[in-house]
């Protein structure tokens, strides 16, 4: 156990370094000068120089890549060309909303797919079985920014002034503002110990701060202006991961020990979560690992769509905007915490299956 | 009872027919794929035939050629109840005066195109690496398919978006972007077929016979490793058609005024709430595209291993 993990660890890091090649490469391939790529066409050849001193573009390739990962390891990211702040602040900003956005699409996704994909596999053939595929066929087909038009269109106009009305982009109600947890508590003092941005950060978590402070108003905006964006996110996810667990379920529902159980007089219920799912797990995990990603990348789209200011939307920005180390940055991060996740879920493995502690 | 015949000449074409017969076979019994062909032959006609089809040119500003036409208009479809005095448009006016019709139907051509190039060039990269990766084995095996992991550990949309960013947009870049991130997952089929073929005693009886490397790894060992790509193909290029319109909605693929369904569903965007009809139908028009390649390919992984036949359907 030990062991398979220290060697999963050490497998990822080779990984995690080369992301950072990866993006450190993309950054220097941009054709021209980067001064000229960033400053735009117009930059005199003396702001050009200043410039490439201020980043460090005038020393040997290898310095800058040392510069870069000695940089990254102690939390700086450098300086956003747009913003002109640094872009550790703006992550610690945009990031909260992002990732409350993934977890509940990701929240969404799990607690409808897999029970839809146990059912269709156990009453295979039926028309439940036929809807969910068809379900799930078009879920995986159907563009995330395309659904989340349609979503805004049908819950913002055609439902207007009934029960069901959502609005159609934002993160609050305008007039309402989160009150960070710890002005609340009064505790501004604990800046000093934690850090200003520790506490940000966790402040930022809206749908978090308002329910561990009591503010239902708050919390309740927050929840409602995230459904539609959460409900596009999720869509794709959902319609994987149903189709993995249905043939996983497949797969396992033919074996002997599920007939054993079946004969031991075991009920249904008990066979099909207890026997059969436990056992079905496996490749259901991996799948949502891997759809972590497919939030990431589906973030940039919904983010843009719904008006909401998170981490897609501003490396979206970025991009047209041509505000490299924020590209940089936002890539980083991405792809580290994809790679984490799913050092995670293989890391789980252990615990889903036995069987893989002995090898 | 006739003769066997020996002769290679027949026995290899007796084989190859019966294998593709099969699993044209295979593939009709199914519901699923018979659908996805269904709407992919539909698709294909339209692409071939759009210029017929289309009422208009794709680019065709209508401003003088109709009276009283006034951009976003809704769509006006005689079979509906709209008066047979106004000119028919199927599925209204985009905002800049044009027939959204012949522009969606336009836009088959550019999607087909989109995924075939792609995939095409993500599986000639893939299988030249994996097959060198599986084949040769050792430190070149390692070093392929490290750098494929690192590939990998990008979520894909999001490494295209970026690779983009730094190419510029356009079409082409964009193209190339969404190959080189799906470069990988071709690479590793490959690899993983040549790895069990490369045992097989056939290709012992090749080498034994004298046959060098190269000439085994592409008369032995590739045309055997083609079933499991044209399967991951097909569903890829679902995918790819899927990201180059998600691209290209963001602005970084095909540029206006290219009837593209992701460039059209992007710059209508902001006009959902006052004319649906111009995000409607672009959206649906990809979410049918990249439909009949999935049902198609699952379709086709079922005829092809059976082994997996029955727990998909």
């Amino acid at each position: 156990m030990i062991q398979y993990t220290i060697r999963r660890l050490l497998m990822a890091i080779p990984v995690l370094l080369g992301i950072l090649i990866v993006t450190f490469a993309l950054a220097r391939m941009i054709p021209g000068e980067p001064c000229k790529a960033m400053l735009g066409e117009k930059a005199t050849p003396e702001v050009c120089e200043r410039f490439n001193v201020r980043y460090g573009f005038d020393k040997p390739i290898t310095t800058q890549f040392g510069i870069y990962l000695r940089d990254i390891l102690s939390g700086d990211f450098g300086q956003s060309i747009r913003f002109s702040r640094p872009v550790t602040i703006i992550l610690i900003e945009r990031l909260p909303l992002t990732l409350e956005l993934g977890t509940i699409a990701l929240i969404i996704a799990i607690s409808i797919g897999i029970p839809m994909g146990i059912l269709s596999a156990v009453k295979r053939n039926s028309i439940w079985d036929v809807f969910t595929m068809i379900g799930a066929n078009i879920g995986v087909s159907m563009p995330v920014y395309w659904l989340g038009l349609m979503l805004q269109f049908a819950f913002a106009i055609l439902l207007k002034d009934t029960l069901f009305q959502l609005p159609p982009s934002g993160r609050l109600a305008p007039g309402l503002a989160a009150i960070p947890f710890y002005e609340v508590w009064g505790l501004e003092f604990a800046r000093e110990t934690f850090g200003y941005h520790f506490l940000e950060f966790f402040s930022n978590f809206y749908i978090f701060n308002s329910l561990i402070t009591g503010d239902w108003k708050l919390f309740g905006d927050a929840i409602k202006h995230m459904i539609m964006p959460a409900m596009a996110l999720s869509t794709i996810p959902l319609a994987i991961i149903a189709r993995i667990t249905r043939s996983s379920m497949l797969e396992v529902l033919k074996q002997d020990y599920i007939r054993t159980a079946r004969s031991k007089g075991l009920k249904q219920n008990k066979v099909i979560l207890k026997h059969a799912f436990r056992n079905a797990l496996l490749p259901v995990v991996t799948i949502i690992g891997l759809q972590v990603g497919t939030i990431f990348a589906g973030a940039v789209l919904t983010e843009s769509i719904f008006g909401l200011a998170g981490v897609g939307r501003i490396l979206f920005e970025a991009i047209t905007a041509r505000d490299y180390p924020i590209i940089q940055a936002f890539t980083v991060v991405i792809a580290g915490g994809y790679v984490l996740i799913n050092l995670i879920v293989d890391l789980s493995y252990v615990f889903i299956d036995p069987r893989i502690r002995l090898e | 009872m006739p003769p066997i015949s020996l002769s290679n000449e027949k026995q290899k074409d007796y084989r190859s027919n019966s294998l593709w017969r099969l699993t044209l076979r295979r593939i009709l019994r199914q519901r699923n794929a018979v659908l996805g062909l269904v709407i992919l032959s539909i698709l294909v006609l339209t692409a071939i035939f759009a210029d017929v089809i289309a009422p208009f040119a794709p680019e065709q500003v209508l401003i003088g050629l109709e009276e009283g036409i006034k951009k976003r208009q809704d769509p006006c479809i005689h079979l509906f109840g709209c008066p047979k005095d106004q000119p028919q448009h199927l599925m209204g006016i985009d905002g800049n005066v044009r027939d959204q019709f012949s522009r969606v139907v336009h836009g088959s051509r550019i999607s087909l195109m989109i995924g075939f190039t792609t995939i095409s060039f993500a599986i000639i990269i893939g299988t030249i690496l994996g097959s060198i990766s599986g084949f040769f084995g050792g430190w070149v095996d390692n070093l392929i398919m490290r750098i494929l992991d690192v590939l990998m550990a990008f979520p894909s949309l999001l490494l295209a978006i970026t690779i983009v960013s730094v190419l510029g947009p356009g079409l082409q870049n964009a193209l190339l972007a969404i190959a080189i991130v799906t470069i990988p997952v071709y690479a590793r089929v490959v690899r993983g077929s040549v790895l069990s073929i490369k045992e097989m005693p056939y290709v012992a009886a090749s080498r034994a016979l004298g046959g060098n490397s190269f000439h085994i790894l592409i008369n032995r060992v590739l045309p055997n490793a083609i079933p499991p790509l044209i399967v991951t193909g097909t569903l890829g290029i679902g995918t790819a058609i899927l990201d180059a319109a998600a691209l290209s909605f963001l602005g970084l693929g095909a540029q206006p005024p290219m009837p593209e369904w992701g460039t059209m569903l992007g710059s209508e965007r902001n006009q959902v709430f006052t004319a649906p009809h111009l995000v409607f139908y672009p959206g649906i028009a990809i979410m049918l595209t990249v439909l009949s390649f999935n049902l198609l390919g699952d379709g086709l992984r079922d005829a092809i291993d059976p082994r997996l036949g029955h727990t998909q359907n």
